[in-house]
């Protein structure tokens, strides 16, 4: 009796791996595939230069997936993806990767619309996340906590803004933590007394971001470095990119990708 | 034709069994991944200071989940603080005092309270009991105050359906000997009817905790998840959970291994309480 059920157990079991190697052969012959995987602050603009591309380019099919930057890195590493995207810088270990920078993006640190404060220093903003500062009143407001918005451990913007802001130090324990850019400004739109960061593409008129050392955060104060929290938007290929992933590349390096970022308000590499 | 059917008789035992089996198959396999995944970091980094460590920077080396664990149960018992008087007098109005009809539309309305998926608590307590934690209370309203509150509705359903049983199972000799002493109904119901039912109401609200460790999504969404021991009951908090959900998309590596080492501790946890639970129930039987 219990042997039977074994064997049949194993049965399942062999069954299930033979239709997995199935369904991994079924590539459709006359497509070509281009599989991408990464950073969840990049991928929403892949996805809209994949649309584009594949319009103009019906024989291409490209996979876009979130993940994480640090994720889309390992992928790309173990070649499980074709192109791994990261907004993060990549790491010593991680070099051996072809780095492709696509654009840049800025992280804006945003506050409630209700907040009058327009200026900070680079200094207050980071003794605000190592909670130094932890009361409006000492940034000019009214006598009230300061609630501030992190992202979690692992997230790119977070990396970045960890490397870009905060410098060795770390940000506090006591700090609230959301686990997207969305649930971030989320809770920056209905708490009038937090703060908190997020791409700056993402931003519109339910947060107002402040000026970091008098510089605001636009496109154009990126372009020309006045504004200093800047990331890149990479993406990367082990080695040399497949002939599939090249023509992606070059789409979205040519003017009309670049064009197409600009108007998601990101900063193109080459202008 | 009976005689085919006689035979076919083992071969369903035997499909039956299989399928039986299988889904005990699913919890052994999902034991032994977790168990994989998360026991290699209790080896390499050490028991102590996972367990009892107090920062968590996984992608810096430090894996403690101290906190988490404190927090957990924190919202837990608060979740208990609100859910289980509320519970208690719900199944003691349903089993003692409501009337056939009242009955009819009541338990029919609170399994749907226990059918609304959890995203939809978060979303109501994130819109509702969050700002009015930050206007009436004070803090930013992302805190162990809403998290209780929500999780002690969010378990209400648990601990009604159990304890209702529970108490219905008390025998009508018990009652019809307690009135007949000249006590009123309340006096019954206090006096004899909970008592009796006792074992069941605790297996209740254990199952209740249960529910409230393992809650995940709800409490992501109103907890805050600062990583620190909340020091008063209006400072966010993060969960074992929580942890685990917030930081599964971006971990690799050891980072992803400390999530199921929180995930381990969890499902310890989880085991801990069903076993308790069907302990007590155990005994009543026994008794």
């Amino acid at each position: 009796m219990q042997n039977k059920i074994y064997l049949f157990l194993l049965l399942v079991i062999v069954l299930a791996c033979q239709n997995n190697k199935k369904e991994s052969k079924v590539v459709k012959h006359n497509k070509q595939v281009v599989n991408i995987a990464g950073s969840t602050s990049v991928m929403p603009f892949t996805e809209k230069l994949a649309e584009y591309f594949m319009v103009s380019k019906p024989e291409f099919i490209l996979n876009v997936q979130a993940g994480g930057s640090t994720a889309g890195i390992q992928a790309a590493l173990n070649k499980t993806v074709d192109i791994g995207m990261s907004s993060r810088e990549l790491k010593e270990e991680e070099k051996v990767l072809k780095e492709i920078p696509i654009c840049y993006d800025g992280i804006a640190i945003v506050v409630n619309p209700a907040n009058p404060i327009k200026e900070l220093t680079l200094e207050q903003v980071k003794k605000v996340f190592e909670r130094k500062i932890i009361n409006w009143k000492e940034l000019g407001w009214i006598d009230r906590e300061i609630d501030a918005v992190t992202r979690e451990e692992g997230s790119g913007t977070r990396g970045a803004f960890e490397e870009l802001v905060m410098g060795k130090s770390h940000i506090d324990d006591s700090v609230m933590v959301q686990d997207s850019n969305g649930s971030v400004k989320e809770v920056v739109r209905t708490d009038p007394y937090s703060i908190g960061y997020i791409s700056l593409g993402i931003i519109d008129s339910a947060v107002k971001s402040v000026k970091i050392e008098g510089v605001d955060a636009t496109v154009e104060n990126i372009k020309s470095n006045k504004y200093k929290i800047v990331r890149p938007f990479l993406y990367l290929t082990n080695g040399e990119p497949t002939p599939a992933s090249k023509v992606f590349i070059d789409f979205v390096l040519s003017k009309e990708g670049q064009t197409l970022l600009k108007k998601e308000g990101l900063v193109p590499v080459n202008d | 034709m009976t005689e085919k059917a006689v035979k076919r008789e083992p071969y369903i035992k035997l499909i039956l069994t299989i399928f039986a089996l299988s889904s005990i198959f699913f919890l052994f396999l999902i034991f032994i991944f977790i168990l994989a995944e998360g026991i290699q970091l209790f080896f390499k980094v050490g028991f102590l200071k996972i367990i009892f460590g107090f920062k968590w920077a996984p992608t810096k080396g430090s894996f403690g989940i101290f906190p988490m664990i404190v927090s957990s149960f924190f919202v837990t018992f608060g979740a208990l603080i609100l859910g289980a008087p509320l519970g208690l007098a719900c199944a003691t109005y349903l089993a003692e005092y409501a009337g056939k009809k009242r009955k009819l539309f009541l338990k029919p309305a609170l399994e749907l309270l226990a059918g609304i998926p959890s995203v939809v608590y978060g979303f109501l307590g994130l819109i509702y009991i969050v700002p009015l934690v930050r206007n009436y209370l004070g803090g930013s309203g992302f805190s162990l105050v809403s998290t209780s509150v929500v999780l002690g509705v969010m378990i209400l359903p648990t601990i009604i359906s159990i304890s209702y049983d529970a108490l219905v199972s008390v025998p009508k000799a018990y009652r019809e000997g307690s009135l007949a002493m000249g006590a009123t109904k309340w006096q019954t119901i206090y006096k004899v009817v909970i008592p009796t039912a006792k074992s069941g109401i605790l297996a209740s609200f254990i199952l209740g905790m249960g529910r409230a460790v393992g809650e995940t999504m709800a409490v992501i969404m109103v907890a805050g998840n600062a990583l620190k021991i909340p020091t008063s009951v209006l400072a966010p908090l993060r969960t074992l959970t929580s942890n685990i959900a917030l930081e599964l998309a971006y971990a690799s590596g050891d980072h992803r291994k400390s999530l199921f080492s929180t995930g381990l501790v969890l499902l310890v946890i989880i085991m801990f309480l069903n076993y308790f639970a069907n302990f007590v129930v155990k005994k009543r039987i026994i008794k």
